[in-house]
């Protein structure tokens, strides 16, 4: 049996509370994207391309739906004799059990799994980006410059770099200043949350900082700056393209509207990097004679009877006769009635949007129709949920 | 249905489907933009409850083993029975035509497994069936063998097998009829009964000089058992001409057909792919169409069922056609009435058309 030079730990124990009814019963990693594709295929899937076949999975809230939906790795081709997704909860020792305090104590709970690896590097991802990239190339670019640990990093606009934990730099690519969230950034680098660690250096930095008891146990907030306050010999690697943080209805709205742009942002149809997922043995879609679909993403086991434009349908959707759905999403499953009227909504798994009805709002907000919600015609517009 | 094993005959008759079989067997030509012929009568059988299920091979097999592989999307990549092969051994002593041979060589793989019944079938007929009412139906009559058949709703000329029964359903005659007229009963190619007997009349037909499993193993014994048939009322297609393919590919455009066929309680199964939803582009128009995973549209799309994959440039105009996997559509090309087979390139402004009851096939990788 080879031994694992570097281990994938995913992130995907976090809620989404911003994804308000979407995340009321399932994890973010779980929640429908890309009118086929759950957040955490992203992930997932560029791993196994990256050859990395051994690959925690770290889950913590509501994980039933995800942990279902991983199975045994099959899916990603990571049903392997040696490697595999290894499903991480939190889980009860002798002296007592405890909930993943954060993003650090996350994978410090989880030092045995690591040591019975022993791999040289561990890679921590966030299961709730999406991206497409080559972990292989980010490893190599870490031993070239001997680095302990590297931190992937990305280009963001100047008014947006507030929003995030921006790294500063040297000519060398030598990461000298890391500031969270700043007022005034001095650059404009953010932080993927996305980090290689040798594990030896990982290891004792998170056996220290589980001692710290006025730490967040998070790697940003707590575990970089203390390497970085160390000189431990940190890295960053720069990403190009396209990478995002889907954690808002906003965003996740955005998101899949992006994958409808004229030019691709996101490649989901390359055969070099083929995204993953599970999916059900669905026919291909159906549209009728009345149906019209322009710019649009539709999924298999539709059926399209109305008018999609500008909008991204998942599997098994049935868009009656007369009905028109605009710049949305609709997840799974959903029934819509002849002659609904759908305009800039995101709407969950098997709801039912009734004949007739509307669901837009007045001041362009992004309406949300949570999993098996009924909308009915009376009901005129629906907020944000 | 733990007592009933399965076993699919791919040795079958493609003399007239021959445009599409040259280089595969009939069993694994692409239908209704997703699956191949063989996923209807194994996925019937996998939601039937049959867990031990024998293919018979024909001698071109590389299509079916690389569709099928383990078994595991039909869930049938088991520990204990499943999915197994039976390759047409080709032996230089035996020169017999017809599959009685394969069925005689096999015989061991019947004699070691445990189920009472063997449920026999082809992969050219399109069904989605419950076999539990064929078994229900063979112990309630008390038959030796039961044959499933459907009623011929119009002429075809593709001819068929024919059966005449009684009242209740006793087969009185089989004939191989070369035109099959309205109303007649067509044989489904579907045959239940006790694994016992199944391998007595494998047994005795070969060793007495015989070639072909329904002609000298049940017609020309038809006074020793007896044979009940069964009707299936569902949709069901005889897949064994061009125009019956055609005909079948247009009726999955119906959403009554389309509903019965792939109920979600009774999937049809098939080799899982992982394409990206379809992509329609600004200047996209579809109108009664089956579009698979993969497909990028920006052009025109009518009464056509497309495969995964295929690319449809602006100004492109497909009617009434069925484009394989992968097929690229270049721009302003028209298609009309027409077959393209895998990998096929129709390149800028070329026009294409078939006659509306005759379409024209285009083969594997052809580029126009």
């Amino acid at each position: 049996m080879r031994k694992t030079e570097c281990l994938a730990m995913i992130l995907a124990g976090g809620q989404g509370s911003r994804l308000g009814a979407l995340t009321k019963k399932i994890a973010k990693p779980a929640v429908p994207f890309g009118g086929k594709y759950r957040i955490i295929d992203f992930t997932l899937s560029n791993c196994v391309n990256s050859g990395l076949c051994k690959v925690g999975v770290l889950t913590q809230y509501r994980p039933l739906e995800l942990h279902t939906y991983l199975g045994t790795g099959n899916a990603w081709d990571l049903d392997r004799k040696d490697g595999g997704v290894f499903i991480l909860p939190p889980y009860a020792r002798e002296k007592g059990a405890d909930w993943y305090k954060g993003t650090a104590d996350a994978i410090y709970q989880n030092l045995n799994f690591i040591e019975s690896v022993d791999p040289e590097y561990v890679l921590v991802l966030s299961g709730d980006h999406i991206y497409t990239m080559d972990y292989s190339w980010m490893i190599e670019a870490h031993k070239q410059t001997k680095a302990e640990a590297t931190i992937g990093v990305i280009e963001v606009p100047w008014k947006e770099a507030s929003r995030f934990g921006i790294m500063s730099t040297d000519k060398s690519g030598r990461i000298v200043e890391f500031a969270e969230k700043p007022t005034k950034p001095k650059s404009n680098l953010a932080s993927m949350g996305i980090y290689i660690f040798d594990w030896k250096l990982l290891k004792h930095y998170l056996e220290e900082d589980a001692k710290d008891g006025v730490s967040n146990h998070d790697f940003g907030k707590n575990i970089i700056p203390k390497m970085l306050a160390a000189d431990v010999k940190l890295f960053s690697y720069a990403f190009e393209g396209y990478w995002k943080d889907v954690g808002t209805i906003d965003s996740l709205w955005e998101a899949n509207m992006d994958l409808l742009r004229e030019k691709a942002v996101l490649n989901m149809n390359d055969p070099a990097w083929k995204i993953y997922s599970v999916s059900e043995s669905l026919p291909p879609h159906y549209v009728g004679p009345d149906g019209e679909i322009e710019t649009s993403l539709i999924s298999e086991g539709s059926s399209v009877n109305g008018m999609v434009k500008n909008s991204v349908i998942f599997p098994g959707v049935k868009i009656g006769k007369g009905a028109k759905v605009i710049n949305s999403v609709i997840m799974p499953f959903t029934t819509i009635g002849e002659n609904a009227y759908i305009d800039k909504a995101i709407v969950a798994q098997n709801a039912e949007i009734s004949a007739g009805a509307r669901v837009a709002s007045s001041d362009g907000a992004i309406v949300v129709i949570p999993e098996g919600e009924v909308v009915l015609s009376e009901s005129g517009t629906k907020q944000v949920g | 249905m733990k007592t009933v094993m399965g076993i699919i005959n791919l040795q079958e008759n493609e003399t007239l489907i021959k445009e599409m079989t040259a280089r595969r067997p009939l069993a694994t030509i692409p239908f209704a933009g997703r699956y191949r012929l063989i996923d209807f009568s194994l996925s019937s059988m996998v939601n039937s409850g049959v867990e031990n299920v024998g293919i018979m091979l024909p001698t071109k097999a590389r299509s079916v083993l690389d569709h099928l592989r383990s078994g595991k999307d039909w869930d049938l990549a088991r520990h204990h029975d499943g999915l197994f092969y039976l390759p047409a051994l080709q032996s230089d002593n035996e020169m017999r035509e017809g599959d009685l041979k394969s069925f005689y060589r096999h015989l061991d793989f019947l004699e070691h497994s445990s189920q009472k019944y063997v449920l026999l079938t082809g992969s050219q007929v399109i069904y989605n069936m419950d076999f539990e009412n064929a078994l229900r139906f063979h112990q309630n009559t008390g038959a030796d063998i039961t044959m499933v058949y459907n009623i011929q709703a119009e002429e075809n000329t593709a001819g068929g097998t024919v059966l005449e029964t009684a009242e209740n359903g006793l087969v009185k005659d089989i004939a191989k009829q070369p035109v099959v007229y309205e109303d007649a009963k067509i044989s489904m190619g579907i045959y239940l009964m006790e694994r016992r007997l199944f391998i007595q009349i494998i047994k005795y037909a070969f060793e007495h000089g015989g070639s072909d499993f329904l002609v000298d193993g049940i017609m020309r014994q038809s006074s020793k058992y007896v044979v009940y048939a069964m009707e299936h009322d569902g949709y069901t297609a005889h897949i064994n001409s061009t125009a019956s393919y055609y005909q079948a590919s247009m009726d999955i455009l119906l959403p009554e057909v389309r509903e019965e066929v792939f109920d979600r309680n009774n999937s049809i199964y098939t080799k899982s792919k992982d394409e990206p939803p379809v992509q329609y582009k600004k200047e996209a128009k579809a109108k009664n169409s089956l579009i698979a995973n993969g497909c990028v549209i920006e052009g025109s799309v009518e009464n056509s069922i497309l495969f995964r994959g295929v690319k449809i440039g602006p100004g492109v105009h497909v009617k009434n056609s069925i484009i394989m996997q992968k097929c690229e559509l270049q721009e302003d090309a028209l298609v009309e009435n027409v077959i393209c087979d895998k990998n096929v390139v129709i390149t800028r402004g070329k026009w294409l058309k078939g006659a509306s009851n005759y379409p024209l096939i285009v083969e594997k990788n052809v580029v126009i």
